[in-house]
């Protein structure tokens, strides 16, 4: 910052108008602003706010893709509400297209081609939406793994976190219901197999299959009650939750990354107004833009090839859209006749392990990743600033595995496909998916920890020894060696700006007469965690590791360089900056 | 990073006040007094934070040339989406829409140009005020210090104090009669709201037996699928697999079946669906019970799949496996159609057949267990069918 209190931004934008921007008496907008706060009295909450500092960084944006796909899937939502109609009434499709006129379909299906083929524009919202969806539940995966590889999960953030994880449920709840309405063969095949999941549900399963489909599958229920939980329901749901991610990210202020000035106590960035206002209301412009984009050129779900849902028919290759695809890869590869029958009622273990408690399972893992975390750490401070994910390898492991795990089932998901593509057996494929999927997570982890506690090694060299330059050095002797300079202060400062990471010991495991203290077996597990957790990390140099490294460095380079300037290898050529005294060191 | 005496932020390096610092609530709610620590220390060693950089200008900051340049390339793009908005409704109003969504490039024109049109509109809009944000607002980085989200200690124990006497005025606690009938009168609201939902399966659709029983009786034909004509035995091919229905969902005067609709229809479609191969008599493995099930090597399975209920497709003649293409079940169709590979664990119900005094193929009786995806009371309906 400069030394002055504040900067004079007085002459940015001075174009803008021929008159200065200071307010002279309140016109009409003065005074509808005061007739508003008359009744309302926002001015006081709004004072702070409307300036508040957001910091800036590429990755916060992630989130912000998911926020804006979903405005873009209200929006296009409502239009193609306007024409659909929820119905599984059988007629005789009359539309545009040639290739169904004459067959029998639901209204459903038949409003959909109408939209498709006969309203101008319904074609583009109905890939917009679809295109919208994908984008929606992708992005916030993405922004899953960046608040979590970057410990913005942890106190006092952990709820927020698991607010996020409700919304990644319901957003592929809200995909699978949406994919289901028009009742094309594809989607009428994954509501069959959703017929499955509930049949196969213990106890009550098959009485909550009748009740959804109002009597057997498939009968002529489903489809407006999928709808009403499609437009109302979940989207209500959703809205809330999105506000309440909101109201607590502004609570709790962003986070930001270490840097000079930028301490756990502040945040450091551009204000709401208008930096952020103009930047994040230009972002959704840009998200609706590429999404319309998409629309217009890249087909996406034609239902008028798949044709009306049938329940003797199939397509080879039937798939569910991507995000579902992951419990659907476990349940292919669950072993053959995994089911029993105990006092006469019958165990579907083949469905209820990849679809009723694995995904579920999951769910919860996902949500309860920042309340493990926080016990083994026993950490009960605030973190507001970020961490490299280099720097938590055990963490950073753990994400790898689970997203191994993600990707390995959601791999087996599309078994059929691959083994086209690829000319393999299926048999082979999924028979080496059984034991990746154990074996994977596993390797995953192992690789990605000690891949980050190299990349760890690696700052502690650009800290103690400086970073090479890429010049090679002779000595009188002969012997060669690379010149080494060290990295700018603040490049140094971010690199150390870092918890140094403590391995908790057991306390008082027993007292004087050996008896174990109650809770030291907790301890003693939570010791083991924590040794498990960051027994193998590297630490960043103290100062007098530093102080001996510098000085050691200076001794070189004196031995080494004989020079009165740094050295920028263009010492014996005519390339050389004429200032070469004032080489700026690098930043990083 | 610490705070002057007026609460507002200073830096730690040089001391002086941070810009447009707003500790926006009173300076005794920071972390300076907060229950929850904040850790800066450890973060700030063994190098000392060296504060904030000098703020560099941007050329459009200094050069009004440079200034000029931005407010034109914003100005361009802003005019530029009204353009292509202009367009958007030019293509609406000549693009024909209807039975040509692959007219251009293999996708409709008019979706084509709505979306680009739109798009480009959109991205332009988005793009330019991303753009003055970058080049012509200010970027004064700005300082605001934190709060911890927990609450004061004395706003905590005001609350506690709150709610205590709340508790205490309501006399909740005192009179357990009370409070426990009310918590068991607002409990018991549970079963109407359990209750009603009964209706969702009304009637005695939700009568689960039904699963247990297709439309198929003795003597019933079997007839092709989507034309519905009866199918006889000799007209099989070696090798062949038909997709093939129960006569009773092509009612007609000759057959006498009633009509059926509506859900009831999609329903014993659904129930009903049969695949027929015919194969050498010789690769059939028998089943016990079942020797008189096939006609000269025709064979019929329900072709719904027992692991979710997909309709199983992909036969191969030279195996007699078929294969569910949703997730992969394999069943040996010469063998009573157990699972040799896959996820489902029963085999698919078989159809016993015979023939009718025209030749053409009929089912000797129902299927004798439920046929699809398993569920709770499977088992059961299985050992009532088979008794």
């Amino acid at each position: 910052m400069s030394s002055d209190s504040r900067l004079d931004t007085s002459k940015v934008a001075t174009t803008n108008g021929t008159t200065a921007a200071t307010a002279s008496k309140p016109g009409r907008a003065g005074s509808l602003a005061t007739w508003a706060d008359d009744r309302l009295g926002l001015a006081t909450a709004m004072k702070k706010n409307l300036r508040k500092v957001f910091p800036d960084h590429w990755s916060f944006m992630l989130g912000e893709i998911a926020l804006w796909s979903f405005v873009v899937l209200l929006l296009t939502g409502v239009f193609l509400t306007l024409w659909f109609n929820p119905s599984m009434g059988h007629i005789t499709y009359e539309g545009s297209y040639d290739q169904l006129r004459g067959v029998g379909m639901s209204e459903s299906m038949a409003s959909t081609l109408h939209i498709s083929f006969d309203v101008r524009g319904g074609l583009l919202m109905r890939q917009m939406h679809h295109w919208a969806a994908m984008i929606f539940i992708a992005s916030m995966m993405v922004h899953l793994l960046r608040v979590y590889f970057t410990g913005a999960h942890r106190k006092p953030r952990e709820l927020n976190w698991v607010i996020g994880c409700l919304l990644l449920l319901l957003g592929t709840l809200e995909g699978f219901t949406g994919y289901s309405l028009p009742d094309d063969l594809l989607s009428g095949t994954g509501v069959r197999a959703a017929d499955g999941f509930l049949k196969a549900t213990p106890v009550v399963g098959t009485y909550m299959s009748f009740l959804l489909f109002g009597g057997e599958f498939p009968g002529e229920a489903v489809i407006p009650r999928l709808y009403i939980i499609h437009v109302l329901l979940i989207p209500g749901i959703l809205l809330a939750l999105i506000a309440a991610h909101m109201l607590l990210l502004v609570y709790h202020k962003h986070t930001q990354w270490p840097g000079p000035g930028r301490t756990e106590q502040n945040v450091v960035g551009f204000p709401m107004l208008p930096v952020y206002a103009a930047k994040a209301g230009g972002f959704f412009f840009m998200v609706f833009g590429v999404i319309a984009i998409m629309g217009g050129l890249m087909s996406i779900n034609p239902v008028w090839k798949f044709g009306p849902y049938d329940p003797t028919k199939v397509t080879a290759g039937s798939q569910p859209d991507w995000y579902m695809g992951w419990p659907d890869g476990l349940l292919r590869i669950i072993p053959s006749n995994w089911e029993s029958v105990i006092f006469g009622y019958t165990i579907s273990w083949n469905v209820m392990i990849p679809i009723l408690i694995v995904p579920p399972l999951m769910l919860v893992l996902l949500m309860l990743l920042p309340f493990i975390e926080g016990w083994i750490t026993g950490d009960n401070r605030d973190h507001h600033l970020l961490q490299r994910p280099r720097n938590a390898p055990t963490r950073t492991g753990v994400m790898v595995a689970l997203m191994t795990f993600y990707g390995l089932a959601w791999a087996a998901g599309g078994n059929d496909i691959i083994a086209i593509k690829l000319d393999l057996s299926i048999n082979q494929i999924t028979y080496f998916m059984r034991v990746a999927i154990f074996l994977g997570p596993l390797v995953a982890f192992w690789i990605t920890r000690r891949w980050c506690i190299s990349l760890q090694r690696h700052d502690n060299e650009k800290l103690l020894h400086g970073y090479e330059t890429g010049i090679i050095t002779r000595s009188p002797e002969g012997q060669y060696a690379e010149r080494h300079l060290p990295i700018a202060e603040k490049a140094a400062y971010t690199l150390t700006a870092r918890d140094r990471d403590e391995v908790l010991s057991v306390e008082a495991g027993a007292d004087s007469a050996g008896v174990p203290a109650p809770g030291s077996r907790a301890q003693r597990l939570r010791a083991r965690l924590s040794e498990w957790m960051h027994g193998h990390n590297v630490q960043k140099p103290t100062a007098a590791e530093l102080e001996a490294a510098h000085h050691h460095a200076e001794h070189q380079a004196e031995l080494q360089s004989g020079l009165d300037h740094p050295v920028d290898g263009h010492d014996f050529d005519d390339h050389r900056l004429r200032d070469a005294d004032e080489v700026p060191l690098r930043e990083h | 990073m610490s705070n002057d005496e007026n609460g507002r932020g200073v830096n730690a390096s040089d001391g002086t006040p941070e810009p447009y610092g707003d500790t926006g609530r009173s300076s005794s709610d920071t972390y300076a007094t907060s229950p929850v620590p904040v850790d800066n220390e450890t973060v700030a060693e063994p190098i000392p934070d060296p504060g904030l950089g000098e703020h560099t200008w941007r050329p459009t900051d200094v050069d009004p040339k440079a200034e000029k340049r931005a407010e034109r390339q914003i100005a361009a793009m802003f005019i530029a989406a009204m353009v292509s908005a202009v367009l958007f409704v030019v293509a609406y109003f000549t693009l024909e829409i209807g039975d040509n969504w692959d007219t251009f490039a293999g996708l409709g024109a008019s979706t084509v140009a709505l979306g680009v049109t739109l798009g480009t509109s959109l991205l332009l809009i988005g793009i330019g005020i991303i753009h003055l944000a970058r080049k012509l607002m200010a970027d004064a980085e700005m300082v605001e210090m934190r709060h911890p989200a927990a609450s004061p200690p004395e706003d905590r124990e005001a609350t506690v104090a709150a709610i205590n006497a709340g508790v205490e005025e309501s006399g909740i606690g005192r009179r357990p009669l009370v409070r426990n009938t009310m918590l068991g009168a607002v409990g018991f609201l549970g079963l109407p709201g359990i209750v009603v939902l009964r209706d969702l399966a009304p009637g005695d659709a939700l009568d689960i037996d039904r699963l247990a029983h297709t439309i198929w009786e003795p003597g019933m034909r079997l007839v092709r699928d989507v034309v519905g004509t009866p199918i006889l035995a000799s007209e099989i091919e070696m090798g062949d697999l038909i997709n093939a229905a129960p006569e009773a969902m092509f009612p007609t005067e000759e057959n006498g079946y009633p009509e059926l609709h509506g859900a009831e229809e999609q329903v014993e479609k659904a129930k009903g669906a049969i695949i027929i191969v015919r194969m050498n008599p010789d690769d059939i493995t028998p089943a016990e019970g079942r020797e008189k099930w096939t006609v000269d090597g025709i064979i019929c399975y329900s072709k719904i799949c027992t692991h979710v209920g997909c309709p199983i497709s992909l036969y191969e003649r030279t195996t007699h496996h078929v294969l569910c293409p949703c997730h992969q079940s394999t069943f040996d169709l010469a063998d009573s159609a157990k699972v040799v590979f896959g996820p489902a664990a029963r085999p698919l119900p078989q159809l016993p057949l015979s023939v009718d005094e025209e030749g053409y193929l009929v089912a000797q009786s129902d299927f004798n267990e439920p046929i699809g995806a398993s569920y709770w009371e499977r088992a059961k309906h299985e050992q009532r069918l088979k008794a």
